[in-house]
């Protein structure tokens, strides 16, 4: 058994960092309720409010009143999918959804209740590295269209999309923009002016901080309705006894990875560079999946023809390398990556993917050792397949 | 790693990292017959060689192209069926399998083991050659339709003959125009070999 131990799925989540880590013990202590008048509940308020500062700079935002605190992501992209679902059930005219093939389930699933409750819902295709084809986005714009939901980047190619031009054009649609920016916040500069979108979704535990606490953006008079009613918590806009322990570990986490962003984005980039160079030069037959320059610095997407994705998987796992893959059979489902499949890359090379996410803790000698033991799990796992090794 | 030994047992693990009876197409391996099913869309295919003398299993070797149980199994069955009459490992069911791996996740046993069809198609090979087509036919085939008996093996025929829904199957088989008791069962097998045979 392989004492080494090496984690490259930092796309799947991130360890919470020691900065974090120590200003959340101490954040253990501040127990007051922050909507409490007292001083102990006006000092956590005080937290809180300095936290939402940070995360508010983390995506540009000048105003951190703009932004409320959620449960994570998927608390946060629903927000915006049942807030359109009240707009649209009074104002039928216009309430079609367009949004993309590859989102995250939590988008893809929200979009399809609206769906089941009659709402025009598109799922935009994406070209063969995964950026939203723009023909047929407008086409699909058409004066109905309520919202724009497109991820900023994509959590298993990693491919960034065009946020800004897609942005423009649903304002000039007279649709709302919203984008899932949970894997693209603290990996590439998030500004929601620049982008000029109404709602962004983020989430803390891929930034180094804790699980269960992220974020929503809504732009002032952009419409929102609460998913969780009941306090007057968040402006009303999320009821609930403030996270004071997420929400103070989130302001940290969000100020250090902003601070970190220019180092973190050449040095992990050089290390993605390192290793699909080292890929590419010690297994034939591969194929980079993504786009070649608009992606994740930290995210390569590779797909190994002839060898199953979970087997390479648990062959890595052996080995004490942590990574993920589009495989059907690592999720339990018959269907291979929907977002894979998206791109075209076919059934074949989308059982076959493995997902590598660096972070800000891998090294070079990580992927030096990475590079070492894959080429022979790949070529062990091809001997003994049915299916050739040549490129589909 | 913890995490690996939760996932699978250790005898899936011994036979993933090792498997056994690998064909190496240095070794010339010359075979009486060969099976191959499944397919790459669904993620696993396997074939299987062998050599039979006097209706015995007497060698035998495999590829898979699959995820570890999937390796796992076609192993641990290879392993099993060496020496064995070719009409008892005509037999074989993937829970026979799955027993002997120390037990598989519930999905992993409809998907990946596939190792029991393929050779069960080396066998019908072998036989078809020898001018015995169809001589251990429902053998092993276990009835799903009480009411018009009809068995496990009568739902694979006809998905192989290109059944792919209930209608489908019961304008091949009949199945479930009685009392309508096996549906759950039968829809169950329909999609499992729905998979391998697509």
């Amino acid at each position: 058994m392989s004492q080494r131990f090496i984690y490259m799925d930092y796309n799947a989540t991130t360890p919470l960092r020691q900065e974090v880590k120590d200003g959340m013990v101490r954040a253990l202590e501040v127990y007051a309720n922050a909507s409490s008048m007292h001083e102990s509940g006006r000092r956590a308020r005080a937290e809180i409010e300095n936290a939402r500062r940070s995360v508010a700079a983390i995506i540009g935002v000048k105003d951190p009143a703009t932004v409320y605190f959620t449960s994570g992501g998927s608390e946060s992209n629903n927000t915006v999918f049942m807030t359109m679902y009240g707009l649209g059930r009074k104002a039928p005219a216009r309430r079609k959804i367009i949004t993309t093939a590859i989102e995250h389930p939590c988008v893809m699933n929200a979009a399809a209740y609206l769906r089941d409750e009659g709402f025009p819902v598109v799922y935009l295709p994406v070209d063969g590295y995964g950026r939203v084809d723009m023909d047929a986005y407008r086409r699909e714009l058409t004066p109905d269209t309520l919202l724009v939901s497109v991820m900023a980047a994509n959590n298993e190619i990693g491919t960034i999309e065009d946020i800004k031009t897609i942005a423009a054009m649903a304002k000039a649609a007279g649709a709302w923009v919203h984008t899932d920016a949970t894997q693209a916040v603290g990996k590439i500069p998030v500004s929601v002016d620049d982008w000029g979108v109404d709602y962004l979704t983020m989430s803390c535990h891929k930034l180094y901080g804790p699980k269960g606490i992220g974020a929503l953006y809504v732009r002032p008079k952009a419409p929102i309705e609460p998913l969780i009613r009941g306090g007057h918590q968040e402006n009303g806009v999320r009821a609930g006894t403030y996270n004071n322990l997420g929400i103070i570990g989130f302001g940290m986490a969000a100020e250090l990875a902003l601070a970190d962003l220019p180092g973190y984005m050449e040095r992990v980039g050089a290390l993605r560079s390192r290793l699909c160079d080292g890929l590419l030069a010690r297994v034939p037959h591969i194929k980079v999946n993504g786009h070649p320059t608009e992606v994740l610095p930290n995210t390569l997407n590779v797909s190994f023809p002839g060898a199953e994705g979970e087997a390479i998987l648990l062959s890595m796992d052996i080995e004490g390398i942590q990574v993920s893959t589009g495989s059907a059979c690592a999720s339990g489902s018959l269907e291979p990556s929907h977002v894979l499949m998206a791109t075209g890359v076919g059934p074949e090379l989308a059982h076959g993917s493995i997902r590598f996410s660096l972070g800000k803790y891998t090294t070079e000698e990580e992927v030096d050792y990475v590079l070492e033991k894959l080429p022979p799990i790949i070529a062990r796992l091809r001997r003994m397949s049915t299916v050739p090794a040549t490129e589909a | 790693m913890d995490a690996f030994q939760w996932l699978y047992s250790d005898i899936v693990k011994d036979h993933f990292t090792n498997p056994r009876n690998v064909y190496n197409p240095d070794e010339k391996f010359e075979a009486d017959a060969e099976g191959i099913v499944g397919n790459i869309k669904c993620g696993d295919q396997m074939l299987f060689m062998l050599k039979i003398v006097d209706d015995v299993i007497t060698d035998i070797r495999w590829k898979t192209y699959g995820c570890a149980s999937a390796i796992a199994s076609t192993s641990m069955l290879s392993e099993s069926v060496k020496g064995m009459s070719i009409r008892k490992a005509y037999g074989i069911k993937p829970s026979d399998i799955a027993a002997k791996l120390g037990g598989l996740p519930d999905n992993k046993i409809h998907c990946s083991v596939l190792g029991d069809k393929a050779l069960r198609a080396a066998i019908d090979q072998y036989l078809e050659k020898n001018d015995r087509a169809g001589e251990f036919k429902g053998e092993d085939a276990v009835v799903i339709c009480t009411c018009l008996n009809i068995t496990d093996k009568d739902i694979e025929t006809a998905v192989k003959a290109g059944a792919r829904n209930w209608q489908q199957l019961q304008e091949a088989t009949k199945i479930g125009t009685v009392c309508g008791g096996c549906k759950e069962k039968a829809e169950e097998l329909l999609h499992e070999f729905s998979h391998i045979y697509s």
